[in-house]
């Protein structure tokens, strides 16, 4: 047993998400509270180049043909393994379609308690998880001997979880991953060709409130004067009004740009959660009770369509003036 | 094919939510529970898989207030089994499973669906009120069967099952998955089809709900919750008002201080 | 001779059981007047007549393929031009709705609206528990028949929109103000009312109308009052004609009709002056559905200064604004179709009589035609308001 946090790493296709880090700084700030070394878990084949900057006293690493990419089965018998044999203080995985696969299986598999939709650790390493679409918060101690805890972004700042200096990282073998049930048969691309919102400074983002598809051309009139993307919500994603890639929330991409417009977007934790490290969040919209007012800098109540066209002019003279 | 949806009911965010007076929990007493919108999506999958390939579809729920009327809903849509799990009737089961977590859900729903011998199990891949992670992987390792779960489409060809998995930005990874399984559905190959209510009252005569007694819940594995709470809005955005060309000009000058203009 | 398939035929014969004196759908000419009158005929692959053409021919399965149907706003244009006196709304019309519904052809904003229906007694998706939020700062306070369990003269169903609409509830607020200065005593029922369930049972669910109606049925039967007032046309045609075949029998009255014979009381109290143009829309079921015409005209000359005009197409040919039948939740839908909304050709007609007040007298056409004024040219200082706020306007402070 020991008093280690352990953090399990989610990479894909070569690229380490920010749920990695954001996790990596929140196990900084727990063991700040209760003690214990931050340890980076990274399961891959081939994969020891990810950890460069890694903010963790050690890398432990998990090599092995079967965990090239992450698949359920695979990922989830590796751990099982390690856990039981290191017993760490806390295990940390991201709340996504990686780390919410496996944690619960673990959680019965190995008797440990899980706590979920953790957003961040308080001074004495109570967890603090947010559930009901964000309306309520729930608080407890961590729970004992290991705690499996999954975690949602938006508590710490991914910078936090980054580190210059490399962390010392060891090679682990693994065994027992036969037999898998889970395999990869192939990743199916979305659009190709299309503008990555991801690395955009400036986007225009549209929710329910622009009402029908015709009115996407106002929100591109604006980007196009600005010079930024537009971006949607859910509904407008799944109405087919914009293309997948758009998606900001927390089944499309997390945004981090220099300001980020939002008109007749509610705010809803799965939009919110993606773009909490934006600079300067502005929103548009007629509800004064609007979630997004709650984590905008700025907002107006104004009516999405009485304010667009004058601020496509004023843009315009302040481009061209 | 044997397909088996559990359901869950959740809390109605359109409702005020309240705290109870231990500080520790939800007030029941004033919830309005409505079914899991991804358990609903659930249910359509499955009866897409049995509208393509045939089999027979069965529904497993605890027995909430007004889980009859969601079981009767899934039966009008196609569901050939409805099945509730009751609980201690002395403790008033309805309020039993709402305040249960889902490693008590889970190991009460595997020892029902373990009987039913499925090929594949669909449940939504969360909850709103998940607090020790989501019914679906906990159920899968209490039954032994593989799991993954953020599922948007699911083809099923002889003893294996390729379900479309997916991940932030519009990637899908396409898994197989050896049956039997279980798989967590974000969405359904269709959004949930309409039932008219008077298709569902004919349905409500002729259907029947089968009950199975729960052993005593066990939810060992979730957290202790010392204190629930509702958040205090950390910030509030600093509102502009004026006319739409007061607010444009705001805009435009805020835009250049953010150095985007 | 082609044999009938079974399932053709009940449906045909279910189309002549809807509506009373369905069975006239027998005596069609085919004359076209039905679809040629229709606002959205032009974009329907089946268009009334050709709905009836297709019945007769035992090709109602063609019809179920299409989704054009759902352009239908139940305005009864149709119903009072038909030569034969088919009741094309409610039997024709209703039954194809009802059809595709079943199948499972049913537009997703309009599933929405209808699950809201079921869930919440309302479409808007509001928690029922807070429908009387709109009256709780209002002085004298608003009579909840729940809370005060006294007899009450005047029952005042009040409807969704009112209870939840913010830009319709100030209508709600407006006529509670005329209400008390007449010194009516009135009652709501608040959180025991739901939705009166007309428009959903014109855009195809009976059976969601049924238990609606049960439930506000029972509410009625739980308190005394006199009669029932409604804000809502659609209240009004559902109370009147609808639900005393379900056994829910009351006296009911539209409230321009229940003010209009209290003009004498009301005049004097019309102190303030509403200097303006100003013109009427007919609504569908106040107006063709149920021939009330002349008593909002007689509120509005009431108000001193009001200069009264009529729009070209004003009392049985009234021109929709488009929410009916299910339209109110079909507007995305109906956009893509028709990239034009009745709303928007309803406004351009007070626009040609130099109207500067366009007054309504249904809960769904105050935020219908103040979007539609805002998207036709010209129309940005038309007013849209209810009689019932040029009413409180007119009372002054």
């Amino acid at each position: 047993m020991s008093q280690d946090i352990f953090v399990v790493i989610e990479h894909l296709r070569g690229q380490v998400a920010d749920i990695s880090y954001v996790m990596l700084a929140a196990a900084g700030e727990l063991s700040k509270g209760i003690g214990g070394n931050v340890i980076a878990v990274l399961l891959g084949n081939k994969a020891e180049g990810l950890a460069g900057n890694f903010a963790a006293v050690q890398v432990l690493y998990l090599d092995h043909p079967a965990l090239a990419d992450f698949t359920s089965d695979a990922y989830q018998k590796a751990l099982a393994g390690l856990i039981s044999e290191k017993q760490p203080r806390a295990v940390l995985f991201g709340n996504t379609s990686i780390g919410a696969d496996v944690a619960s299986g673990l959680s019965i598999k190995l008797g440990l308690p899980l706590v979920s939709s953790c957003r961040s650790f308080g001074a004495d390493g109570k967890f603090v998880s947010q559930i009901c679409g964000g309306k309520i918060m729930a608080e407890g101690d961590l729970p004992s001997p290991t705690a499996l805890v999954t975690m949602v972004p938006g508590g710490y700042k991914p910078e936090a979880g980054q580190s210059a200096q490399p962390p010392a990282l060891t090679r682990l073998e693994v065994a027992g991953l036969d037999a898998l049930r889970v395999s990869l048969a192939k990743y199916i691309e979305p659009e190709a060709g299309d503008v990555d919102i991801a690395k955009e400074p400036l986007l225009i983002a549209v929710g329910r409130g622009i009402q029908q598809q015709d009115n996407i051309q106002l929100a591109e009139d604006l980007a196009q004067a600005m010079g930024g993307v537009v971006c949607g919500s859910r509904p407008v994603i799944d109405q087919g009004w914009l293309a997948t890639s758009r998606l900001v929330g927390k089944s499309g991409k997390h945004v981090k740009p220099k300001v980020y417009l939002a008109m007749g977007i509610s705010g809803a934790p799965e939009h919110a959660e993606a773009i909490t490290d934006s600079n300067t969040i502005i929103a548009i919209n007629t509800d004064p009770k609007a979630p997004i007012f709650d984590i905008a800098k700025f907002g107006t109540e104004i009516d999405l369509f009485d304010l667009i066209d004058p601020l496509i002019a004023k843009v315009r003279a302040a481009k061209g003036g | 094919m044997n397909i088996v949806v559990l359901v869950k009911l959740v809390p109605d965010l359109v409702e005020e939510l309240n705290i109870d007076p231990s500080g520790a929990a939800l007030d029941m007493s004033w919830l309005r529970l409505i079914i899991n919108e991804f358990d609903d999506h659930a249910i359509e999958q499955a009866i897409l898989l049995k509208e393509r390939g045939g089999g027979q579809v069965t529904i497993v729920a605890p027995e909430y207030e007004g889980v009859d009327e969601v079981l009767f809903t899934a039966a009008a849509k196609g569901a050939d089994r409805l099945i509730k799990l009751s609980g201690d009737a002395s403790a008033g089961s309805a309020q039993v499973f709402v305040a249960a977590n889902n490693h008590a859900l889970a190991r009460a729903c595997a020892a029902v669906i373990k009987e039913l011998q499925p090929d594949l199990v669909l449940t939504g891949v969360q909850a709103n009120n998940d607090l020790d992670g989501p019914l679906g992987p906990t159920l899968a390792e209490c039954l032994g069967m593989p799991y993954v779960g953020y599922i948007s489409g699911v083809t099923v060809s002889d003893g294996k099952v390729t379900a479309r998995k997916e991940y932030p930005g519009g990637l899908i990874a396409e898994m197989e998955v050896k049956l039997p399984a279980v798989l967590g559905i974000q969405a359904a190959e269709q959004p949930p089809r309409y039932v008219a209510v008077s298709k569902v009252r004919m349905v409500m005569k002729t259907a029947a709900i089968e009950e199975r007694a729960a052993d005593a819940l066990d939810p060992s594995g979730g957290p202790a919750v010392g204190r629930m709470f509702q958040p205090e809005a950390a910030v509030h955005a600093e509102m502009i008002t004026g006319s739409p060309d007061e607010v444009a000009d705001k805009l435009v000058s805020i835009f250049k201080e953010a150095g985007v203009l | 001779m082609t044999t009938i398939a079974p399932v053709e035929q009940s449906i045909y014969d279910k189309i002549l059981a809807a509506a009373p004196d369905g069975e006239r759908l027998r005596l069609c000419l085919q004359c076209g007047n039905c679809s040629g009158i229709c606002p959205f005929g032009y974009l329907m692959a089946y268009p009334p007549h050709r709905l009836i053409a297709y019945l007769r021919a035992d090709r109602f399965k063609n019809v179920l393929d299409t989704d054009t149907v759902w352009m239908c706003v139940s305005c009864y244009a149709c119903t009072e031009v038909c030569p034969s006196d088919i009741p094309l709304t409610p039997g024709l019309m209703t039954s194809a709705k009802e059809e595709l519904l079943l199948a499972g052809n049913v537009p997703s904003e309009l599933q929405s609206a209808l699950e809201f229906s079921q869930r919440y007694g309302n479409p808007l998706g509001e928690s029922p528990r807070k429908r009387a939020d709109w009256a709780k700062d209002i002085q004298p306070e608003v009579k909840i028949m729940g809370k005060v369990r006294q007899p009450v003269d005047v029952l005042w169903f009040v409807g969704d929109y009112p209870s939840y609409h913010p830009r319709v509830q100030s209508i709600a607020k407006a006529l509670t103000k005329v209400l008390n200065a007449l010194g009516v005593d009135f009652g709501i029922l608040g959180p025991e009312e739901y939705s009166d369930g007309d428009s959903q049972r014109l855009a195809g669910e009976r059976g969601l109308f049924e238990m609606l109606a049960e439930r506000n049925g029972m509410a009625f039967g739980k308190y005394q009052f006199n009669e029932i007032i409604t804000t809502d046309p659609h209240a009004y045609n559902a109370i009147k004609n609808e639900y005393p075949g379900l056994g829910i029998s009351y006296p009911i009255k539209h409230y321009t009709e229940f003010l209009a014979e209290r003009l004498d009381q009301l005049k004097p109290l019309l102190k303030k002056e509403v200097k303006a143009r100003v013109t009427y829309h007919d609504p569908c079921y106040l107006g063709r559905a149920n021939e009330i015409f002349d008593q909002p005209r007689a509120l509005l000359e009431a108000i001193p200064g009001v200069e009264l005009v009529e729009m070209f197409h004003n009392h049985k040919n009234s021109l929709c604004c488009g929410g009916g039948g299910g339209g109110m939740w079909l507007d995305g839908f109906q956009w893509e179709k028709a990239h034009v909304r009745l709303s928007e050709w309803r406004v351009k007609e007070a626009m040609s009589e130099g109207a500067e007040i366009l007054a309504v007298a249904c809960p769904y056409e105050t935020p219908r035609f103040e979007d539609a004024a805002k998207t036709v040219e010209g129309a940005g200082e038309l007013k849209v308001k209810d009689i019932a706020e040029l009413l409180a306007e007119a009372m002054g402070d």
